[in-house]
């Protein structure tokens, strides 16, 4: 799988010289929803809902204001996840237990779906729970079906209700309500009614089906279909509807790498709640469906969805505003040094941040290098100043030197680096702001160094990045970077940064990075 | 949209979505609908009935490009059974054995599926079904190679023409799964060359179906394609991609539960069901 994701690359690739603007222009939103349609369609979401869904998404995404965070395609792909997020989950509720026990749950779906291996893991996970399930076997079609579910019970310590050999002996519709008698009987709580696989275009199957939904009357039928079913989803979740109707869906097979498209279509197209999701082949392998996990899946972008989120969680417009006016006017604080680390940190953890970007691992020496403590010990130092040393660093002398390191428990070498490397940033922040190319002796590549250098016309901001992520990180890195000729101590700062020539990032995974945090 | 009286752009639109809708996939379509449409304006087509024909030529034309003959004339002939859960392999066995038995040559099947609950019952019921012998495992949980090794060994013993071996379903992405393929498969080439390794495909696999090809190709060799359940809805179009894509032929056509729902691939055949 391609280390960003085809969809990333080619948005990257949409918005490569677009401006924030007040809203969004159709031009702006099309190129994106066409790579959003193509995405869904590879994802196998059906053809009718990539329509209608990216209908939606381009009304939300000319009608809503344009994010100041976010760059134009990143907004309108935070629509789409919201959207997604929302057909999936947007329904989504517990197992409805009825009041009068036996509770009653009907499994239906294709041949080969997983209801009998699903089965076993409802009644192994309902007896954990303190209830006592039935199994029934009530498909009596496939060879060996009856089989299959009895040692499958065994597994999952449940009884089975199998009066029936199969193998096409035996009614199922019968079989099903004997089971509910027998049940009552013996006071099962719950009674899981597996059925024989069957087609949505096969008529008598799904009046077989129908038939035994009257019979038992079920509190829940549960409809499963496998996560790699294709544009077939939609008819045969149709055919499903009308022939027996559901009121869940459990996806299964999730342990593939199919991306699942099926499941918006079949949540979009019915309306029925995605209730469970059964990854594996065990009886463990079952859990409650997660929306945002399968739109993330669907739309395959890593976790580019959370640094979005993060972004605009620790964005403070006001604050790198005023930031940007002192650099520009020549009167960048270590106040203001202060402040962008903090927002740094506010941010997460950095570490956390970059881990989660597809293709992390290959910066995973980088990551390992960085050490956050760094901008702990600068934050320390710069609080253990006064007001007033912060504001005009050209007060710090000797003596007041040796009170700030004493009063973090630094060295005055420390302090002595600190107030070196804010002068070196910002010297550079002012050259940056006045759209120069700043001059960095012994420091390795920065990320963003290159946009500094290629950014047209004047624009009197220090970090112009759109992402605020990427702007705070491109001004801590020219804060924070190795001063020339110090020591090589692994990490100072901004590991990607700061770095001697041997730790710097590839080009390849600069720009990777790059582009990730978006180009603004 | 064959329906209608002229070519226009909703025409397009439609095949565009009729392709699409076949699990053709993006890439396919595309494709299609551009060879068409130049087509359409090289000879000037006005007629959508030409246009259907045109579309069915098509698709005939690139499905046919491969051998799509079984190779069974080593003796044993061993075919593997290979694909991920559910698809049918067990089931296409069935059939299979029946299919060679109705033309009198002796089959012998073996169980290696013995992960799956009641999987050797099931592919047992099978066999006695078409009239085939069966090869199960002597413990449970045995190790699926042996039984491979064991089916193979019997059917050189007693000369038995045909083995047709059974292997649980795995998904491609499960690495342990897949090597324990390999190793099934050099256990069996160290007492005879396999003839065939056939991967099941069900119908109604969309996209993913290409990444299943590629996965099993490196690990398993297979040699052709079988493609399941095409009497639901489902009409399979990503096999096209998978053919193309991996050289490998669609060999066998699944099409019901019953024993006698298995065919050859024909393309004209597979086409004309496609487009009606």
């Amino acid at each position: 799988m391609a280390t960003f994701g085809t969809l990333s690359d080619r948005l990257a690739e949409t918005f490569k010289n677009l401006r924030n603007k007040g809203k969004l222009s159709p031009a702006d939103v099309d190129g994106t929803v066409r790579e959003i349609r193509r995405a869904l369609l590879d994802a196998d979401v059906a053809f009718e809902v990539v329509k209608a869904f990216t209908t939606t998404v381009r009304e939300r995404a000319l009608g809503d204001e344009v994010s100041k965070a976010l760059n134009p395609a990143q907004q309108v792909v935070q629509i789409v996840n919201e959207e997604l997020v929302e057909i999936l989950g947007g329904q989504q509720r517990r197992l409805e237990f009825s009041k009068n026990p036996p509770t009653v749950i009907m499994l239906a779906g294709l041949q080969g779906a997983g209801k009998t291996t699903l089965a076993g893991k409802l009644a192994k996970w309902l007896a954990k729970d303190g209830h006592t399930p039935l199994l029934v076997a009530a498909d009596l079609q496939r060879p060996n079906a009856v089989q299959q579910l009895q040692v499958v019970g065994e597994q999952a310590g449940a009884a089975v209700f199998a009066p029936e050999p199969g193998n096409g002996v035996g009614d199922p519709v019968k079989v099903a309500k004997q089971a509910i008698k027998f049940a009552r009987d013996k006071v099962y709580d719950t009674v899981i009614v597996d059925t024989a696989g069957r087609l949505g275009v096969d008529a008598d199957l799904m009046k077989q089906a129908s038939n035994i939904r009257k019979a038992v009357d079920p509190d829940e039928v549960l409809f499963v279909i496998d996560a790699m079913i294709g544009q077939d989803a939609v008819a045969t979740a149709k055919a499903f509807q009308e022939g027996v109707d559901f009121t869940g869906v459990v996806l299964s097979k999730l342990d593939g790498d199919a991306r699942g498209g099926a499941a918006l279509s079949v949540a979009s197209v019915t309306g029925r709640p995605i209730m469970f999701a059964s990854t594996g082949e065990g009886l463990d392998d079952f859990e409650p469906f997660h929306p945002d996990r399968m739109a993330s899946r669907i739309l395959d972008l890593g976790d580019i969805l959370s640094l979005i989120e993060q972004a605009q969680q620790a964005f403070d417009e006001e604050e790198a505003m005023a930031v940007a006016q002192k650099i520009a006017t020549d009167s960048f604080t270590l106040d203001d040094f202060l402040k962008q680390m903090q927002q740094l940190r506010k941010m997460g953890s950095i570490k956390g941040m970059l881990g989660m970007l597809p293709g992390a691992k290959g910066m995973r020496e980088q990551l390992e290098n960085f050490d956050e403590r760094e901008i702990v010990r600068t934050e320390a130092i710069i609080q253990s100043m006064t007001p007033q040393e912060r504001q005009l660093p050209k007060l710090l002398n000797g003596s007041r030197r040796l009170r700030i390191a004493k009063g973090c428990g630094m060295t005055v070498t420390d302090v002595n680096q600190l107030v070196q490397r804010f002068e070196q940033a910002s010297k550079m922040m002012k050259t940056v702001a006045k759209g120069g190319v700043p001059q960095m002796p012994g420091m390795g590549p920065i990320p963003g160094a290159s946009y500094a250098g290629k950014r047209p016309a004047a624009k009197k901001k220090g970090s112009k990045a759109g992402n605020p992520a990427k702007r705070a990180a491109q001004n801590a890195a020219l804060a924070s970077g190795k001063p020339a000729g110090s020591p090589g101590a692994a990490g100072s700062g901004f590991g990607l940064g700061g770095a001697q020539g041997d730790k710097a990032p590839t080009p390849d995974e600069l720009a990777s990075l790059q582009k990730m945090l978006g180009r603004g | 949209m064959f329906a209608k009286k002229t070519i226009d752009e909703t025409t397009w639109d439609d095949l565009e979505e009729a392709l699409i809708g076949a699990d053709f996939g993006p890439d396919v379509t595309e494709q299609v609908v551009d060879d068409l449409r130049a087509k359409v304006q090289r000879y000037s087509t006005t007629d959508p009935a030409d246009l259907k024909r045109m579309l069915r030529e098509v698709l005939e034309e690139r499905l046919s490009k491969l051998d799509s003959t079984l190779k069974l004339s080593n003796r044993p002939a061993v075919v593997l059974m290979v694909g991920v859960n559910g698809v049918g392999k067990t089931t296409t066995i069935g059939k299979f054995a029946k299919f060679l038995r109705n033309y009198d040559r002796s089959v012998v099947v073996g169980a290696a599926d013995t992960f799956r609950a009641a999987a050797v019952e099931q592919v047992a019921t099978w066999a006695d079904r078409a009239g085939a012998r069966i090869v199960r495992p002597q413990q449970p949980g045995q190790d699926p190679a042996s039984v491979a090794y064991q089916t193979v060994e019997l059917a050189m013993r007693e000369g038995i023409e045909i083995v047709l071996i059974d292997t649980a379903g795995r998904l491609q992405t499960k690495s342990g799964l897949m090597d324990e393929l390999g190793k099934i498969k050099r256990v069996v080439e160290k007492q005879t060359e396999i003839a065939e390794v056939l991967l099941v495909l069900d119908a109604t696999t969309g996209q993913n179906g290409l990444a299943q090809a590629q996965a099993f190709i490196e690990h398993a060799g297979v040699t052709g394609l079988v493609l399941t359940k095409l009497d639901g809805s489902a009409r399979g179009g990503f096999v096209l991609a998978v053919q193309e894509q991996t050289g490998i032929p669609i060999k066998l056509v699944g099409q019901g539960e019953g024993i006698g729902d298995l065919t050859g691939f024909t393309p004209h055949v597979f086409v004309q069901n496609l487009i009606a």
